[in-house]
């Protein structure tokens, strides 16, 4: 079952820090996204494998789009 | 040898006295927290360097009619010039987005009021008079230009102090509010995460700014020279066509008046004027107000949610002073410490920039009463 890690809050992506293929637990540090010059971890709902990576650093966002899915 | 003294008595150091020398101290703890600390350096660096050279005898810098400071003073702040085009940066820089996807937020800016009227009454009690409680009051919304265009029409006499006071607490919001914030809330509380918003259209952001332009001056009109200019600021944001307008007025405009903001407000400060024990009760008091609003803010949340199915997280209430985007950055923090999955920071700064428009309001209806 695919899960999306979606973005909680529109801002900058800062840092990205799973890859394709990575063994991911849930709570895992995903991504740091900033906004209001403040920077806001994102973290992996489940444990699984990360299938895709959707977003780049230095991608704008806006909340709710899907940085990443889990699988 | 006598030509040598005389020079020297014509010289300003013959003139230095005490009080200048402990306003220079004053002067420099401000310059020191801006550079080393980085508390709020855009105003605390020229408001420092400004009580250094208002102190400096002989200068007449803050001269009636000639002084060059004095001039920045007359023009910028008593002609009601500089706090407006400061509020039109800040308008270009605000998004009500928050606000209007989650309008019941706005009573909580309006909340976080109240430590601004119960400093005002604990002031009048104490012995200043209504004007100058009022300026008093106002540091409890902290918003600095609010705070000085107050104080410049009611009490300027105390409007170096009062601005000092409002944008050192400003720079302290991170280390003032979490204490309140947990005190008064419980771990559950903290952890409630808000429903999502709606979505808010094009149109609404370009009706807001002239709706809420026409509402509020109509309501409070001595408020209208702020309000109009954070209006129009918004209304060149939210209407995209006019970028380079938008662009002026966030950045190369904010800045300009920022620097005459600082100087003639640091100017006030000279040694007779600020060396009196009532600054301390000011300081105390602004203290007292800022600490007073951001209770309020989380207890009208609280109780709010005694009529609301959809449950508001009370640290919300804390962003409703309009120290933006601080407290709201401050409000996320401490929601984070309980639920690192819980995002406050957008829906902070809903009641937090209606918090800039409580603010406004609050300094309007005490120009209404007392003037």
């Amino acid at each position: 079952m695919a899960e999306k890690i979606l973005a909680p809050l529109a801002g900058k992506v800062v840092a990205v820090k799973i890859n394709v293929g990575d063994k991911v637990e849930e709570d895992d540090e995903a991504m740091v996204i900033e906004a209001m010059k403040m920077e806001t971890e994102v973290f992996v709902p489940c444990n699984g494998t990360v299938k895709e990576v959707l977003v780049k650093e230095g991608a704008s966002v806006e909340e709710d789009d899907v940085l990443a899915v889990i699988e | 040898m006598e030509n040598f003294s005389e020079l020297l008595q014509t010289s300003g150091f013959f003139f230095l006295t005490p009080g200048m020398l402990v306003m220079w101290v004053i002067a420099f703890v401000l310059i020191y927290l801006a550079i080393a600390k980085n508390y709020e350096p855009l105003l605390l660096l020229p408001i420092g360097f400004g009580i250094l050279l208002v102190n400096l005898p002989l200068a007449n810098l803050m001269a009636p009619g000639e002084g060059l400071l004095w001039r920045f003073y007359h023009y910028g702040l008593q002609w009601e010039v500089i706090p407006p085009l400061i509020f039109l940066g800040l308008g270009a820089l605000t998004d009500f987005g928050p606000v209007l996807a989650n309008p019941r937020l706005i009573f909580l800016g309006a909340g976080a009021q109240g430590g601004v009227y119960l400093t005002f009454f604990i002031a009048y009690f104490m012995g200043f008079d209504l004007k100058e409680a009022a300026t008093i009051g106002i540091i409890g919304g902290a918003d600095g230009p609010t705070t000085i265009f107050l104080a410049t029409k009611m009490a300027p006499q105390l409007l170096g102090s009062c601005a000092v006071a409002a944008y050192s607490y400003m720079a302290l919001v991170p280390i003032i509010q979490p204490p309140i914030m947990r005190l008064l809330t419980t771990k559950e509380e903290r952890c409630i995460r808000m429903k999502k918003g709606r979505k808010v259209s094009h149109l609404e952001k370009i009706l807001f700014p002239v709706v809420a332009a026409i509402l509020l001056i109509l309501l409070v009109p001595p408020s209208a020279p702020l309000m109009a200019m954070f209006m129009l600021g918004n209304l060149f944001r939210e209407a995209k066509v006019v970028e380079r307008l938008t662009n002026a007025a966030q950045n190369e405009l904010l800045n300009i008046v920022t620097i005459f903001l600082g100087l003639p407000v640091g100017a006030t400060m000279n040694a007779e004027n600020f060396l009196q024990p009532k600054v301390l009760f000011i300081f105390f008091l602004g203290l007292f107000a800022f600490m007073v609003s951001t209770a309020t803010g989380l207890l009208l949340a609280k109780l709010m949610n005694l009529f609301f199915k959809d449950k508001i997280n009370p640290l919300l209430g804390a962003a409703g002073v309009s120290a933006v985007p601080m407290a709201a950055r401050v409000v996320h923090k401490v929601g984070a410490e309980a639920d690192k999955k819980n995002y406050l920071l957008m829906y902070a700064m809903g009641p937090n920039v209606a918090g800039v428009i409580g603010t406004v309001i609050a300094a309007g209806i005490f120009l209404t009463l007392l003037n």
